[in-house]
């Protein structure tokens, strides 16, 4: 019953990590970027989140689309005016340049929001629901507020793999993905996916900064764990793709429980590093990655 | 080759001027001048494998901590003579490297990249949680280094910042004119073809990887006993692979001199910035970093170029240049 109980706060925890990690999948397989600014956007979010709930009574579920917002707008602007710049440029470079701006960022946020560690705690709190109330065979428990950002998260996931599959820009994104030269022979505007993406990216990493607000403490300088975490669900699941990333997160989320049990939550990431190393030199496609689609 | 007189009058002059500043230089020029030599020692040693093999590596932090720690872990037993341990910290540094090289070597471009910087993360867990050891997040006090006066001291530690920055810069020069520095430039122009050619890649990536590491842990252990305190996100900040990377930039990456030029320049930039706005210094090293890697993407050379890039065809950039995603290997 342990081991039942681990695997559902894993898959709890792996629902969110999907979230976490999309946006930087994406924008790590159609920019060829990778993206060390995700996680002070998914801090940002968070925050806002934080002062919505503190200050409007905004509920934090309610407001993951509304943080997702400006995050879009920021994630746009960052695209046009720097990413752009040094898109042609190698991975040293484009790596570097958005590991400066995340100095910025952490900085304004540092100045912004101070040092302290915070947190959303909802009033009333969301409780748990006790499975064996219902199925006494089952003494189980599930936490509201980790299921309801659960289901939120993967609802996003949901949506952003329907705007992959059936719009326009979703198509065009598609495209540049593949093959990027017959995209543009194709008469799609590469410039314009570029940063559509990469705005897509920074509005997910909001949202799901917005979701787990009231789960996690947050800190203007938590920004790097949550780049790990993304960085190996990524690869473990395969680059730039929904599947890929849901797969990662749900690996990651389970991995990450059955870790903290039998070698303590502090071991967390040298685990999944350890596992994702191993697993990278196996599989460097990732479990739903195709080979030479990369 | 014959060097032009000018030149070697200049190289008199510097090399007069570093043995008589710590004799005449304030402390804080003698403080400023040994982070420096730290800076010099450090792009050298990431320009061997960052430069030289062209692997985008964000592993400085990971062997400059290992560097810190060992030394530190061995100067607090009490029974390590202060060279030996800074020695037998460049050692653990590069032990280290030959145990995750052949593993982490194998991914290439942002695979590689990612994973060396999640690495530090790794480190900065791995040390944080063994406390019995390395005192966790509290950090560890070491020693003093004795009974000397602070001003011998900060002498001692000039000389000493000065021999890393020597030994990396000399490391990287015999390593340049080497037949690994040979092979690991075939690595930088093409891999696959030097693997054709019977370069034996994996072999000349993790000579390149353990110099590198060598020269980092001796400047991390070397540094611990001068701070005299180290704790895990400060040993393994991710700032110390990050500065390198862009002193190697302002100078010219893959070149003997470009990394030495550029940590000097770099070292002005930032204490430029530490002066001046003290709370708000990263955010401003980051401008910097942006901005010198889109007005000048061939390091100082390139200047003028790079502004005209940026107000012409600067919008995404030429198609045609947009390399493709790397397939892992």
């Amino acid at each position: 019953m342990l081991y039942l109980q681990i695997l559902i706060n894993g898959i709890l925890l792996g629902g969110l990590y999907a979230c976490i990690a999309v946006g930087f999948s994406l924008v790590w397989g159609v920019l060829n970027v990778i993206n060390i600014l995700h996680g002070s956007f998914i801090v940002l979010g968070a925050y806002l989140a934080f002062f919505a709930y503190t200050g409007l009574g905004v509920h934090p579920y309610l407001f993951a689309p509304i943080a997702a917002l400006p995050l879009f707008i920021l994630g746009y602007a960052v695209q046009l005016v720097v990413i752009n710049k040094v898109i042609e440029a190698p991975v040293l470079v484009t790596m570097t340049a958005t590991f400066g701006l995340t100095l910025l960022l952490d900085n304004l946020m540092l100045v912004a929001f101070q040092a302290n560690f915070r947190k959303v705690s909802l009033s009333p709190p969301l409780g748990i629901i006790d499975l064996s109330d219902t199925f006494p065979a089952l003494d189980l428990i599930v936490p509201v507020d980790r299921l309801a950002s659960m289901l939120f998260a993967l609802l996003f996931v949901g949506l952003l793999y329907l705007l992959l599959r059936r719009t326009a820009v979703g198509r065009a994104i598609v495209a540049v993905r593949m093959d990027r030269y017959a995209a543009t022979l194709m008469g799609v505007n590469t410039e314009k996916v570029f940063a559509v993406t990469f705005a897509l990216g920074a509005a997910l990493a909001g949202a799901a900064g917005a979701l787990l607000s009231p789960i996690f403490p947050i800190s203007p300088l938590a920004g790097t764990a949550y780049l790990g975490k993304a960085f190996v669900i990524c690869v473990l699941g395969g680059l730039g793709s929904v599947s890929g990333a849901l797969v990662g997160g749900l690996v990651l989320g389970i991995l990450e429980s059955f870790g903290a049990l039998f070698f303590g939550p502090e071991h967390s990431l040298t685990l999944s590093f350890t596992v994702l190393i191993l697993f990278l030199l196996v599989r460097p496609n990732g479990i739903m990655g195709k080979r030479g689609f990369v | 080759m014959k060097r032009p007189p000018v030149m070697m009058i200049g190289f008199g002059l510097l090399a007069l001027a570093i043995v008589a500043l710590p004799f005449a230089a304030t402390n804080y020029l003698l403080r400023l001048t040994t982070i420096g030599f730290m800076y010099v020692a450090l792009a050298s040693s990431w320009n061997i494998v960052g430069g030289f093999t062209g692997y985008p590596s964000f592993g400085t932090a990971d062997f400059f901590g290992i560097g810190a720690y060992a030394s530190g872990i061995l100067r607090s037993s009490g029974a390590f003579p202060l060279p030996l341990s800074w020695l037998l910290g460049a050692a653990a540094a590069t032990v280290f490297s030959l145990m995750v090289g052949p593993a982490i070597l194998r991914l290439r471009g942002h695979y590689f990249a990612v994973a060396s910087l999640v690495l530090a993360a790794v480190l900065r867990e791995i040390t944080n949680a063994a406390t019995g050891l390395t005192g966790g997040g509290m950090g560890l006090n070491l020693p003093t280094t004795g009974t000397i006066s602070v001003d011998a001291q900060a002498r001692l530690y000039y000389a000493s910042m000065l021999a890393a920055a020597l030994i990396a810069v000399g490391v990287a020069t015999l390593i340049w004119r080497s037949r690994w520095g040979w092979a690991m430039r075939c690595v930088e122009q093409n891999e696959d073809a030097a693997t054709v050619l019977g370069v034996n890649t994996l072999a000349t990536k993790i000579v390149a990887f353990a110099a590198s590491a060598g020269t980092a842990g001796l400047v991390g252990a070397i540094y611990a006993t001068w701070i005299g305190y180290i704790d895990p996100t400060d040993a393994f900040d991710d700032l110390l692979s990050v500065k390198p990377i862009v002193m190697a930039f302002i100078g010219g990456v893959g070149t003997i001199f470009g990394p030495v030029a550029g940590a000097i320049v770099f070292l002005v930039l930032e204490e430029f910035v530490w002066r001046n706005v003290l709370n708000f210094h990263a955010g401003i090293l980051g401008i910097i970093i942006v901005a010198l890697l889109i007005f000048m993407p061939g390091g100082l050379r390139n200047v003028a170029r790079g502004i005209e890039r940026f107000f012409t065809a600067g919008r995404t950039g030429h198609i045609d240049k947009v390399v493709p995603p790397a397939v892992p290997s």
